[in-house]
């Protein structure tokens, strides 16, 4: 479909968003990414049935972590969206990182660097 | 697109390619035909040409390049492209001056002068005839200037001007200055529905599609805002999402759609631009100039397939397409040949993928006594073990044509990928996907033994299977291979920013990169396939995919949630070319029921289902009693089909006199058109509008097809047809054409005024906007006929269960709407008929048999190799939580009591990975995606800095 979004987006393929480890999550915002979001398939049509289930509880987890420590949580998010949907994608894609550039920069990436 | 295809075929080890050549004689009978060849000259020895093109880049003569359409050059010594499989030279001898230069140049000695003709034998069981079409010629059409004025071109070299490959090297350019077009004008039917001019009485199906998308490629590859008019009688874009693709063409791109037959195209000498003369649906005749004209001609069959079904005394119908019968579409007028693609009639790339698989199918059929008796097995070199060698990382960046190179400055994503920790070696290809790239990457991992591979290129969800038995190939691990998709992630998305592209190609790579670093070998666990097939749904599809398996030895389980077997064909008299559908019904249930390779359950419903490709386990609930049945199987075919749309317009249940068309056909059936008066039918009825987006393909058939039947019982009836587009696509433009010269009306409506029905007393009245004579009619109809669209049959419970995926008009998904049109995602998983989009029987039948074709590629065998994409276990470090126990969807993993173990068994393992990702101590790890496979992508991700 050639849809565009923005180049900022760089994708990691998992099998299933339900191997997405909350680890993976943190690490990349403790690296210093401004945003990490899970794209998994619409609830209830998990290929793996509860994968997507599994996902959204560790993005709430690692939100509610990252709160603790003072960051915003939702640079962390969950999409749903079917495979068929590639307008979809793009649309969240553009809606993440209208969104993250609103929040600013990650503060921890001051300290990744180093 | 193609390549991968090519690819496939050229390593097949059962697909013998004999190129060059052409059939003499077929003596023999189906099973056992003796074909004589004439096998011409190539003057190269395709067996000891390496395909490295010195012999070309010597060659002193110039000829022209036919591949290229005429507009460019290429030498006497060529390749026709570089995706040509075999990858193999000849020597165009017409043009040859025999000067000697290659036979001195070539290092494989292949040059042969003296090659000559030869005559060849093959003994061969069935034969298909798949000779394709050719574009239509229009020097004789002198009106549109085509071989006068250089700026006329036909859609052919307009593909050729956008390749990469191409005479321009994929820059828009016009032939007469090379100048970038700033206004093009498509043609359409240059060579279809034509019975004055050039004879060509059918629509050729795909010149609509194909002139939006040259549209839309030529705005892509624009540098200004070029502007687009698509000249057009009706706009025929029916296929599964076409009329999406339409859509956005005409309202987000600017593509402009003209509803009118080009009357002269006249070129003005001092520019070259073009006077477009034409006359509006108003009437007025209008002039527009433009700076290039395509012309979109038509297919049709060439004098040299006809020549070869005189040979092969194969029956043609009037156009030259190949005889066939509605119910046996691939069938030709000879045992044991059969046919598929535009030899059979005019379709697109989907259509003929799908033909190709029917036609395998039935030659199969007639061939399944004898299968494996004839071919040969692969044998792959032994694996070396590479554990303990340091990463030796060779990355291979490609281009893709001009699809990523255009975009992405690919010499500098090479260089970069060099700098990278273990990188042992990089280069960059045109087209990594082809055969002589897919020998060159083989040698380079020997020659700098390579132990781990990137490729930088296009999906791993097309290619990578490609790539991966390439390491194979050369005795590496296919796990030991990662791909960066700077393609469809990257060039395709940021084509107007190549800068920002090229950074984010850099990136994508040194992710891959390390990543790759980390990979390890991993080995497959051989299953053996359970020999039984379900087919799910038993109308004229699944009953058809049933009959193709079971006719070629399988056993199958057909399971249809009626009581009766038939689905929505039951409620269809005939086909617009006379077919008696219930009498093949009739057949065809009679043949299924009776088959002693096909159980049929009806009144059956999913409720259990488990398992992989080769041993799936499904439990169905069926008959009176609500028995319960656990059916193990190997394979799954789809055919769950749709329904009639039931209208919520134009006074539809309402008003007796309002019906649909196939209510209308069992009035006709049952009473005949003897009392009707006046009939108006209306087009697009739950299609093509806000709520289904989509062109139910069929209903204009439908409505020609009901408008014959009155016309020919009573001429006296008056037929209107309301319509948006007539889309009598193919040999059905005849019938249109037939409907018309009877005396049916067709009147052109548009979408946001449509005709208004208000019931009367005496009859109905029916007010449309007739756009010809630009005045509002008022008709009076006896009866009033929807043309309502089709809908996909509820799936939710069974997809909830099965888990296929639809889309959202509840149609299911292929894996690849063109190459792989009958597979679904899921491996061991087909899809035929009308779930998968609207369409005729016709189609169907084929459609079917070819879900029937692909899943014998599984049945065929007796083990298949699973993926080593599998959960492990680190049973030193568990602690037994059981919360992988308690969290697997599949209850893989069990708690063996008596080793005191958490177990994991590969075989029925999905590769999900949610047990590795809730085991709290980090002791499972899914192969291929162990979490330092992950983190190390991130990690490299932000090295960079974001």
């Amino acid at each position: 479909m050639r849809l565009d979004y923005p180049a900022n987006i760089k994708i990691i393929r998992v099998p299933c968003t339900g191997k997405v480890d909350l680890m993976y999550l943190l690490a990349a915002i403790q690296k210093g990414a401004d945003g990490v979001y899970v794209v998994g398939c619409l609830e209830g049509s998990c290929h793996y049935k509860q994968g997507n289930f599994k996902a959204r509880q560790r993005v709430e987890q690692a939100r509610k972590l990252l709160e603790e420590v003072g960051l915003e949580g939702d640079r962390v998010r969950m999409y749903n969206l079917s495979s068929g949907e590639g307008p979809t994608f793009a649309a969240y894609a553009k809606e993440m990182t209208e969104h993250i550039k609103a929040l600013g920069p990650n503060p921890l990436k001051k300290w990744a660097k180093v | 697109m193609i390549s991968p295809k090519l690819v496939e075929v050229g390593r097949h080890l059962n697909v013998n390619i004999i190129t060059n050549s052409e059939i003499k004689t077929v003596d023999g009978e189906p099973g056992n035909f003796t074909v004589t060849l004439v096998n011409h000259p190539r003057y190269i020895d395709p067996v000891k040409c390496t395909g490295c093109g010195e012999c070309a880049r010597h060659c002193p003569v110039t000829a022209v390049n036919r591949y290229n359409k005429g507009l460019d050059d290429r030498r006497a010594a060529f390749i026709e492209y570089p995706q040509a499989v075999p990858l193999a030279f000849g020597i165009d001898t017409d043009t040859c001056i025999g000067c000697g230069l290659c036979e001195n140049m070539c290092v494989a000695k292949a040059i042969q002068y003296d090659d000559t003709e030869r005559e060849s034998t093959i003994t061969v069981g069935s034969i298909i005839l798949a000779s394709g079409s050719q574009g239509y010629d229009p020097s004789k059409l002198d009106f549109l200037g085509y071989g006068k004025s250089p700026n006329v071109v036909t859609s052919e070299e307009f593909e050729r001007i956008l390749s990469a490959s191409g005479p321009y090297r994929g820059h828009l350019c016009r032939p007469l200055d090379r100048e970038e077009p700033k206004k093009i004008a498509w043609l359409q039917c240059v060579g279809s529905r034509d019975t004055n001019k050039c004879g060509n009485g059918y629509c050729s199906s795909v010149c609509c599609m194909y002139a939006v998308k040259e549209a839309m490629i030529a705005k892509e590859h624009a540098h200004c805002d070029l502007d687009c008019a698509i000249f057009n009688m009706d706009i025929r874009t029916f296929g599964k999402d076409y009329e999406k693709y339409y859509l956005r063409a005409k309202d987000k791109d600017g593509v402009r759609f003209i509803k009118s037959r080009v009357h002269t195209v006249t070129e003005i000498p001092e520019t070259g631009d073009l006077t477009v003369r034409f006359v509006n649906e108003a009437g007025e005749i209008l002039e527009e100039t433009f700076s290039m004209v395509v012309l979109s001609v038509g297919l049709q069959v060439p004098e040299t397939s006809k020549l070869l079904a005189q040979q092969l005394g194969i029956e043609l119908d009037q156009y030259s397409f190949v005889q066939t019968n509605p119910f046996t579409p691939v069938s030709t007028s000879r045992e044991g040949v059969y046919t598929c693609g535009v030899f059979q009639g005019p379709k697109d790339i989907p259509g003929s993928i799908t033909e190709a698989s029917a036609a395998a199918c039935a030659a199969g059929s007639d061939l399944s006594a004898a299968r494996g008796t004839d071919t040969k097995v692969i044998v792959m070199p032994d694996q070396q073990d590479v554990a303990a060698e340091t990463p030796r990382i060779g990355v291979f960046v490609c281009n893709c044509g001009i699809n990523i190179g255009g975009v992405v400055n690919v010499p500098e994503v090479a260089d970069y990928a060099a700098t990278l920790p273990y990188v042992a070696y990089t280069d960059q290809n045109l087209f990594t996907c082809s055969q002589d790239t897919q020998d060159k990457i083989k040698e380079k991992i020997i020659e700098h033994k390579l132990n781990r591979v990137v490729v930088a290129s296009c999906s791993p969800k097309t290619h990578e299977q490609m790539f991966m038995e390439t390491l194979e190939a050369c005795g590496l691990n296919r796990y030991l291979f990662e791909m960066a998709n700077i393609r469809n992630q990257n060039s395709w998305i940021h084509s107007k920013t190549p800068a920002i592209a090229t950074q984010k190609a850099k990136d994508l790579v040194r992710m891959a990169v390390a990543r790759s670093a980390t990979l390890k070998q991993l080995k497959e666990k051989v299953i053996s396939v359970n020999k039984q097939a379900l087919v799910i749904g038993g109308g004229v599809a699944g009953m058809n995919a049933a009959l193709g398996l079971g006719k070629q030895g399988f056993h199958v389980a057909l399971i249809e949630k009626n009581n009766t077997l038939g689905g929505f064909s039951r409620m269809l008299h005939h086909t617009i070319e006379g077919g008696d559908i219930q009498v093949y019904l009739n057949d065809l249930i009679l043949e299924v029921t009776g088959h002693e390779n096909i159980e049929v359950i009806t009144a059956a419903n999913v409720t259990d289902f488990s398992g992989y490709k080769g041993n799936f386990t499904t439990t169905v609930v069926f008959g009176p009693e609500n028995e319960k049945r656990t059916i193990k199987h190997g394979i799954i075919i789809v055919a769950t089909g749709a329904r009639e749309y039931t209208p919520t317009e134009y006074c539809f249940n309402q008003d007796p006199r309002v019906m649909t068309q196939v209510q209308l056909g069992d009035v006709l059936e049952e009473k005949g058109a003897a009392e009707l008066a006046s009939v108006v039918m209306i087009q697009c009825v739950g299609s093509r509008n806000a709520e289904n987006v989509n062109c139910s393909r069929i209903c204009c058939q439908n409505a020609v097809k009901n408008a014959l039947i009155i016309k020919k019982q009573n001429p006296e009836t008056n037929v209107y047809v309301l319509y948006r587009d007539i889309r009598t696509y193919g040999l059905m433009e005849d019938f249109y054409k037939e409907a018309r010269n009877l005396g049916v009306i067709f009147i052109r409506f548009d979408s946001d005024n449509p005709p208004q029905v208000v019931p009367g007393a005496d009859g109905m009245q029916v007010f449309v906007k007739d756009h010809i004579l630009q005045r509002n009619l008022e008709i009076e109809a006896d009866l009033v006929v929807l043309s309502a669209g089709m809908v996909a049959e509820d799936t939710t419970d069974l997809c909830g269960i099965m888990k296929f995926n639809r889309n959202p008009e509840g149609y299911f998904i292929e894996a690849h709407v063109k190459l792989r049109p009958v597979d679904m995602p899921g491996d061991g998983i087909f899809l035929c008929g009308t779930a998968h989009g609207p369409k005729l029987i016709t189609e169907t039948i084929s459609q079917a048999q070819a879900a029937a074709s692909r899943a014998t590629t599984f049945l065929s065998k007796s083990e298949i190799k699973l993926s080593a994409i599998t959960a492990q276990v680190d049973t030193e470090h568990c602690v037994k939580c059981l919360t992988c126990v308690r969290s697997c969807p599949f209850s893989v993993p069990v708690f063996n009591t008596e080793k005191q173990v958490i177990e994991i068994d590969e075989a029925i393992c999905h590769g999900c990975g949610i047990c590795a990702g809730v085991c709290p101590r980090e002791t499972i790890q899914l192969n291929y995606y162990e979490n330092d496979q992950i983190l190390c992508k991130i990690e490299a991700l932000l090295a960079g800095g974001m």
